[in-house]
């Protein structure tokens, strides 16, 4: 599976609250209307560089703090294709991979050194990931078995549609 | 050989024994969302096809973050909760119960030994009961939910070691702020910390939901906690037939800290980060528009008595918000004569809810504005305005904020002054 955006940099410990203020959170229901308040509270302006297909590129702790799961579904509606970190907080690592928004383990070399809005290319069967425009290229944290699974299907909604069971019925 | 969190996924998952950094696919004995994430779980259930619910007496809904609704639009999000609930025959506790982490304990939904998946981050707070608590987002709480089971990676486990007893003033809010300040804000990622020592051991159960409650502003996927006598003695009457799971005394732990209680002073997690800890002497005189004394994290009877302690016959300079997290430390604290003290004392008393730790109503803040809250979290835009700043702190911390309109030292107001 290959994943490619425009390249978003951001910093340590970018909180749900933040990518989705809980003052909106409650309003309603609809994701691509939340969307519209993607890190209001960070930078206004920074939902138009997501949109069209991104990539964000951040570094330690991204998702911590409340377990809203619409933080990855904002996230996808907003634009962003994929999310890119030294590391996740847990929770917010297990709602990306179930709404099916690829969440990366890269090393900080490669996250400190890639330039803003250079596309980056992601190979997940591979397990690397390219800048395009700098030439830097990098491994990337490999997946268990079921959890890829889950990512190429667009999430467990889709996986289980696709084959009517749960792909951890086995481990 | 096993820690806490491995005895328990071990037993839950059908095994003899697991380790760290094994999946496993778990039973789970109790789900529960609430108003902020049930209606995407209801969803994500229609999503994946299969709307059912495993079993409806293990399966509960809360409506506590925005509650009473300040809006037709979450009305309608409480209706629907209302709808499936009794489509499933499920319990609710509707408006005015309290607090998912209050009132699941309180009701005798936690067992000791067992497996707990709220969709609320702070879900860690039930490892107080000795539980594998962990918060999920919507999606997994709809697969518990459909399915009764949930996978899971078997985390490694950190051990805290807290001796000796706290100076007057000093709560089990500033233990784990100390502690917070020491690890990070992502310094436990994926552990399960288990919290041991004499201090732990002779705390109250108050204090300690407080501290399991902030294992998840560190990264904790867990924080349970061997029983003490005061836990046993709570727990009589509200649940029966349960196992404790002890540690090994040679389990094995990738890291260890070391605390003594008696060297504690109170503490701030200034804004707008939770690891940002400072002692309260450093941050004395910044001047407070707004106190909160509530949430999942110190809205129970011992911090509502500690605030009434404070604020004595005085009166209160900054606007002070005080909401018991249940209807039960309501009646409690309507007996003991803190409310009415509370009310004298100049406060603003609500009823049972998350209220504003979570930014969705009642004493939301102003551009510029500065609170000293007894909540978990303290980030940007949290409780309000984007320009608006939080600090962290105990109880004492808060009511003596309160009164003076400044952060204040507690001590000032101690035994002995």
């Amino acid at each position: 599976m290959k994943i490619s955006g425009k390249c978003v940099k951001l910093g340590d410990h970018i909180n749900t609250d933040l990518i989705i203020s809980g003052k909106y959170k409650y309003r309603t229901q609809d994701i691509r209307e939340l969307a519209k308040y993607v890190f209001e509270d960070l930078d206004p302006k920074l939902k138009d560089r997501l949109y069209g297909g991104s990539i964000i590129v951040a570094q330690k702790n991204f998702g911590c703090g409340s377990s809203r799961e619409q933080a990855p579904r904002v996230l996808k509606a907003a634009g962003v294709n994929a999310v890119i970190a030294e590391s996740f907080a847990r929770i917010f690592f297990r709602n990306a991979v179930n709404v099916g928004l690829p969440v990366i383990v890269s090393d900080k070399e490669f996250i400190m050194s890639v330039k803003e809005d250079e596309t980056l290319s992601v190979d997940l069967s591979l397990g690397k990931v390219y800048a395009l425009g700098s030439g830097l290229e990098a491994s990337i944290k490999p997946y268990p078995e079921f959890m890829l699974k889950i990512i190429e299907a667009g999430g467990i909604a889709e996986y289980f549609k696709a084959f009517k069971r749960f792909p951890w019925e086995n481990i | 050989m096993s820690t806490i969190v491995e005895k328990i996924l071990a037993k839950s998952s059908g095994k003899n024994s697991v380790t760290a950094g094994e999946f496993v696919l778990s039973n789970v004995d109790v789900v529960f969302a609430h108003d902020g994430t049930a209606l995407l779980a209801v969803e994500s259930m229609q999503e994946i096809g299969i709307e059912r619910v495993f079993d409806p007496s293990k399966v509960v809904f809360f409506i506590d973050h925005a509650s009473p609704s300040p809006s037709p639009q979450i009305s309608n999000i409480h209706s629907a909760m209302r709808k499936f609930a009794k489509k499933h025959g499920i319990r609710l506790y509707d408006v005015g119960s309290g607090i998912c982490h209050q009132v699941l304990p309180e009701e005798g939904c936690v067992k000791p030994g067992s497996v707990i998946v709220g969709a609320d981050s702070h879900t860690v707070t039930h490892g107080a009961f000795n539980a594998f608590a962990t918060g999920v987002g919507s999606t997994d709480a709809a697969i518990a939910m459909s399915t009764g089971k949930l996978w899971f990676m078997v985390p490694e486990s950190v051990k805290i070691t807290v001796e000796g007893k706290f100076k007057d003033m000093v709560m089990s809010k500033d233990l784990v702020l100390h502690v917070l300040g020491e690890v990070k804000a992502d310094g436990l990622t994926y552990k399960s910390v288990e919290y041991h020592g004499s201090c732990i051991d002779g705390m109250s159960v108050d204090s300690r939901m407080t501290i399991a409650n902030m294992a998840v502003e560190m990264g904790a996927k867990c924080c349970p906690m061997e029983l003490n006598s005061a836990t046993e003695k709570w727990l009589k009457g509200r649940v029966s037939d349960f196992k404790e799971v002890k540690a090994d005394k040679d389990a094995s732990y990738v890291d260890e800290l070391y605390v003594d209680a008696s060297k504690l002073e109170p503490l701030v997690a200034a804004p707008s980060n939770v690891d940002n800890v400072k002692s309260v002497r450093e941050v004395e005189g910044v001047e407070v528009d707004q106190v909160f004394i509530g949430s999942c994290t110190n809205g129970r009877i011992e911090d509502i008595k500690v605030a009434v302690k404070i604020l004595g016959d005085r009166h209160v300079k900054a606007r002070c918000i005080v909401i018991p997290a249940s209807r039960r430390i309501y009646y409690e604290a309507l007996n003991a004569g803190y409310i009415d003290k509370l009310v004298r004392a100049g406060c603003i008393v609500g009823f049972p809810t998350c209220g504003p730790c979570i930014g969705a109503h009642m004493g939301l803040l102003g551009d510029g504005e500065v609170a000293v809250s007894t909540s978990n979290r303290n980030f940007v835009g949290r409780m309000g305005s984007s320009s608006s700043k939080i600090y962290l702190a105990s109880p004492a911390t808060a009511a003596a904020s309160a009164l003076e309109g400044k952060i204040v030292d507690p001590r000032k107001y101690g035994e002995g002054r």
